[in-house]
């Protein structure tokens, strides 16, 4: 392979993984919007949704659609559940003390999911079929095609929830201005529920479409969680379309770095990235309502 | 405000002068009464289990006061205070068992190593308003561990570190397999950074640190370079991480490996100076103790043991988000109050 | 006349469109007490936070002696000299009223996080010596009883006095009080009018922005009238109470 064609190669494996990660992000402003809490609980509901997914597969043998549907439910369940325990008791608590609790439930939900399912690692199969696809002498797997496809999909969702929905309305009215929005009678505390709901329900999916590329573990919830929470930062914390751009960018800078410069260094390069954004450009690529000089 | 002219002056001054006296003489008795328990502990204590978890707890106390200047006093986040920990520990490791250096002089080194990366992280982003020190600091912290994990080389990876000689002192080595000499060094270590923390605190660098967690603005008007007082007090901060870090590569297990030093070491240390009460003297020494009992009880439970912990933190940090000391503190004034009013009650009758 | 403090030249600053500051120019003479009135949204405050450096400005000067302010951070100008209060009284509310005096030593102070940890090099001295210099100033501001207290629960007419000792324990050459009577009563204003004089006979210039007129016209050598972020008028207060352009700004607004 020319150094053109490995370059291609990692640019689309990266674009595979930034799709998760864009994913994971979507979820992390999702929630920030809300509440203004960085939610580090995101990652695990990744992990749920894939070894969600898996575990009914194996236990109950149902079909790929079925277990896929009751790991977003009940991933989404989750959600709600660390809504309602955690974050709402801590209401008007510090930043600091609402980043313990987040990181205080996803320490629990990974400790459950170690209780129940061990810590093997579980296979979802490749929703169809492992024939490699070739795209101008890369070589791609359908699979990378379902993750790139479920992030537009639920990125293309996602807009029209907000756009058309009067749910999805009221959730941007939150984020832009909660005390206006509880005047004209919108209820916050559901607006923060929903969207951790949503948040939850996007991580499954993310977790369940990268299943069979990367298998599942009780414990892959942690780094994912940390490097969409990079994706967030780079795209601008709170921005939809910069959480989608943020984690594409950063699974090809990943994917190049790691296959250019060093594949060991490869879980560092998403932080890297981290701190030269807050060095460059603290509000995002595609930020500007936050961050700025003093 | 007239009124105000009327009190004669000259006794409150002495008062105060001498109020503000009696504090600080209150505060050192306080701490002379800590550690005088400490040093009495190992006549009570022979297991060299528990002799150990005690420097562990001297070891999270070093790091729980370095957080709390940082946080409880100048109002910013380490997310990654691991990292420096991680750092002090091994740039003192690799230094003695593999460049066969003095422990004194890598004590040295690593707190320079850890005082420059603390003080590159947060000269940039400590400029900016917000919370981005935590985020960078997030980062560093990972970087650090993959580092410490992929330079196999130097620090042993994964597999670990081994080796590391004993710390020395005035020529003689403490020995590793009596713990009870250790176990005196590192507490000497504790009383001193704490001796030191508190001097800090209750002098001008330290107002100043607390001015600017109030009002920055207002800070900056007096004169604080704010910016300046910040990058100063995280690397302090980081510091006393480092120290602790050397302390811990020439403990009992004379053995480094990379985790100890990740995100949830960083999140404990959090937790210690949070769950403790910032901003206060002794709250973190108790949040180090807390959180230390803590996981040493759950060390048994395996697989529940996080369960366990992690819904711990969640409860906690909901139940006491101002801190144990002050929920303890307004427990003890409102029993006070009972008694009081018991009394009160009774003179009545 | 004494010579020139502080020399402000052609003076601007635009908020995205909204011109707060335009075009200002002003001098403060040693020794003065001069006043920035008029209505709201005139640019008073705008003006103190440009000079402070708080908020850079967009064109103009701002000399202090012979050393240009602007482009100087806060911290930087403090220590040229410039001290300055704020409307709503920013004390430090987690220390008590005695320690937010002794922040105001914070420029005279020498010794760093290492001698101060150490309590070497005259730290420790220094410390004592800053408690008893504070103390002292409270107790000269009538607030030694307070030194104690927690500067959270004060009443607003203490905290503005705290404020002052704490401005002034700093030796300012001068002085900004943004709006020192807003909030207080009749008497307190009186007692803060009085304070301002001793301020200035204390040797310490200072320029006010103040809405209460009585207060402003009993005390200031000099007012500078500014309305919709332009200078409108000048003077001594006899020429500006009388001056029409003032009145017109202030149609149906008593200043006497």
């Amino acid at each position: 392979m020319t150094l053109a064609e490995q370059i291609w190669q990692f640019f689309l494996s990266g674009l595979t993984t930034g799709g998760t990660y864009a994913l994971i992000a979507l979820g992390f402003s999702l929630v920030y919007n809300a509440t203004g809490v960085i939610n580090f609980a995101q990652g695990e509901f990744v992990m749920l949704g894939g070894m969600i997914t898996a575990a009914s597969m194996t236990a109950w043998g149902l079909p790929l659609w079925s277990a896929a549907l009751i790991g977003i439910a009940g991933t989404t369940l989750v959600g709600i559940a660390l809504d309602r325990a955690a974050i709402r008791p801590a209401r008007g608590a510090s930043i600091v003390v609402l980043i313990i609790i987040t990181v205080g439930a996803s320490i629990f939900i990974r400790g459950v999911a170690g209780i129940i399912w061990g810590p093997d690692e579980r296979v979802v199969p490749a929703f169809s079929g492992e024939a490699p696809i070739g795209i101008f002498g890369a070589n791609i797997t359908p699979q990378s095609l379902w993750v790139l496809g479920a992030t537009l999909v639920t990125a293309i969702a996602m807009w029209l929830t907000f756009e058309y929905t009067v749910i999805g309305k009221a959730m941007r009215a939150c984020a832009i201005n909660p005390q206006a929005a509880r005047l004209c009678g919108i209820e916050l505390s559901r607006m923060i529920s929903w969207s951790l709901a949503l948040a939850a329900a996007i991580g499954a999916i993310a977790g369940i479409v990268l299943a069979p590329i990367t298998m599942t573990q009780y414990n892959v919830g942690t780094m994912l969680g940390l490097k969409g929470f990079c994706a967030a930062m780079l795209g601008g914390l709170g921005n939809g379309l910069g959480a989608i751009a943020g984690g594409l960018l950063l699974g090809v800078l990943e994917a190049l770095g790691a296959g250019l410069i060093s594949s060991q260094y490869k879980d560092a390069i998403a932080f890297v990235v981290l701190i030269a954004v807050l060095l460059v450009r603290p509000s995002g690529i595609l930020g500007g309502r936050r961050g700025g000089e003093e | 405000m007239a009124a105000v002219r009327e009190v004669p002056p000259d006794n409150d001054v002495h008062d105060e002068v001498l109020a503000a006296t009696q504090r600080r003489r209150a505060q050192k008795v306080q701490i002379a009464a800590f550690f005088l328990f400490v040093a009495l502990v190992p006549l009570a204590v022979h297991n060299r289990y528990y002799l150990h978890i005690l420097i562990v707890v001297g070891l999270n106390l070093i790091l729980a006061t370095g957080l709390n200047l940082l946080m409880g006093y100048a109002g910013q986040v380490s997310l990654g205070h691991a990292a420096f920990y991680g750092i002090g520990a091994y740039v003192s490791g690799i230094l003695t068992a593999t460049y066969g250096c003095n422990p004194w002089a890598a004590l040295l080194a690593a707190l320079a190593v850890t005082s420059l990366v603390a003080w590159l992280v947060g000269k940039p982003t400590l400029r900016l308003r917000g919370h981005y020190l935590a985020m960078a600091t997030l980062g560093v912290g990972i970087i650090v561990v993959v580092v410490i994990r992929q330079t196999t080389g130097l620090t042993g990876g994964a597999a670990g570190l081994t080796e590391i000689p004993s710390m020395t002192l005035f020529g003689r080595e403490l020995q590793s397999n009596m713990d009870m000499h250790y176990f005196y060094f590192v507490w000497a270590w504790v009383c001193l950074l704490t001796v030191l923390f508190a001097n800090l605190v209750e002098s001008r660098p330290g107002r100043a640190l607390r001015a600017l967690h109030d009002s920055e603005l207002a800070a900056q008007t007096l004169g604080v370079d704010t910016a300046a007082f910040k990058v100063r007090a995280l690397v302090i901060s980081a510091a006393y991480a480092s120290i602790a870090g050397t302390l811990y590569a020439h403990s009992s297990m004379r053995f480094l490996s990379p985790t100890p030093f990740g995100f949830h070491t960083s999140i404990a240390l959090l937790v210690m100076v949070v769950l403790g009460g910032q901003g206060t003297l002794w709250g973190p020494a108790l949040g180090a103790v807390t959180i230390t009992a803590i996981q040493e009880a759950l060390r048994p439970y395996a697989d529940y043991d996080i369960v366990v912990y992690g819904l711990l933190l969640v409860v906690m940090m909901i139940v006491m988000p101002g801190g144990l000391s002050r929920a303890l503190g307004a427990l003890y004034g409102r029993l006070r109050e009972r008694v009081a009013r018991h009394r009160a009650g009774d003179v009545a009758r | 006349m004494s010579e020139v403090l502080l020399d402000v030249d052609g003076l601007c600053k635009d908020f995205g469109g909204l011109e707060a500051v335009k075009n200002v120019s002003f001098q403060v003479r040693h020794g003065q007490i001069k006043a920035l009135i008029g209505p709201n949204g005139a640019g008073k405050t705008t003006i103190f936070n440009l000079i402070t450096g708080v908020l850079p400005a967009d064109a103009g000067s701002a000399v202090l002696g012979d050393t240009q302010l602007l482009g100087l951070p806060t911290h930087r100008i403090a220590a040229l000299g410039v001290g300055r209060t704020f409307q709503t009284s920013l004390l430090f509310d987690q220390m008590t009223v005695l320690e937010n005096v002794m922040v105001g030593h914070h420029l005279r102070g020498r010794s760093t996080m290492l001698t101060a940890a150490l309590r070497i090099f005259g730290a420790g001295a220094e410390e004592r010596e800053y408690r008893e210099a504070a103390m002292q100033a409270l107790d000269r501001a009538g607030l030694a009883h307070l030194a104690g207290r927690s500067a959270a629960g004060l009443p607003i007419g203490q905290r503005r006095l705290v404020e002052v000792a704490r401005a002034l324990a700093a030796e300012p050459r001068l002085l900004l009080m943004d709006e020192p009577a807003a909030g207080l009563n009749m008497r307190e204003t009186e007692h803060v009018g009085e304070i301002i004089h001793s301020i200035r006979d204390g040797g310490v210039t200072v320029l006010l922005v103040e809405h209460d007129m009585s207060l402003v016209m009993n005390i200031s050598g000099e007012i500078l009238v500014l309305d919709g972020g332009q200078r409108l008028a000048e003077g001594r207060p006899d020429e500006v109470r009388n001056d029409e352009r003032v009145l017109a700004a202030y149609l149906g607004e008593d200043i006497d």
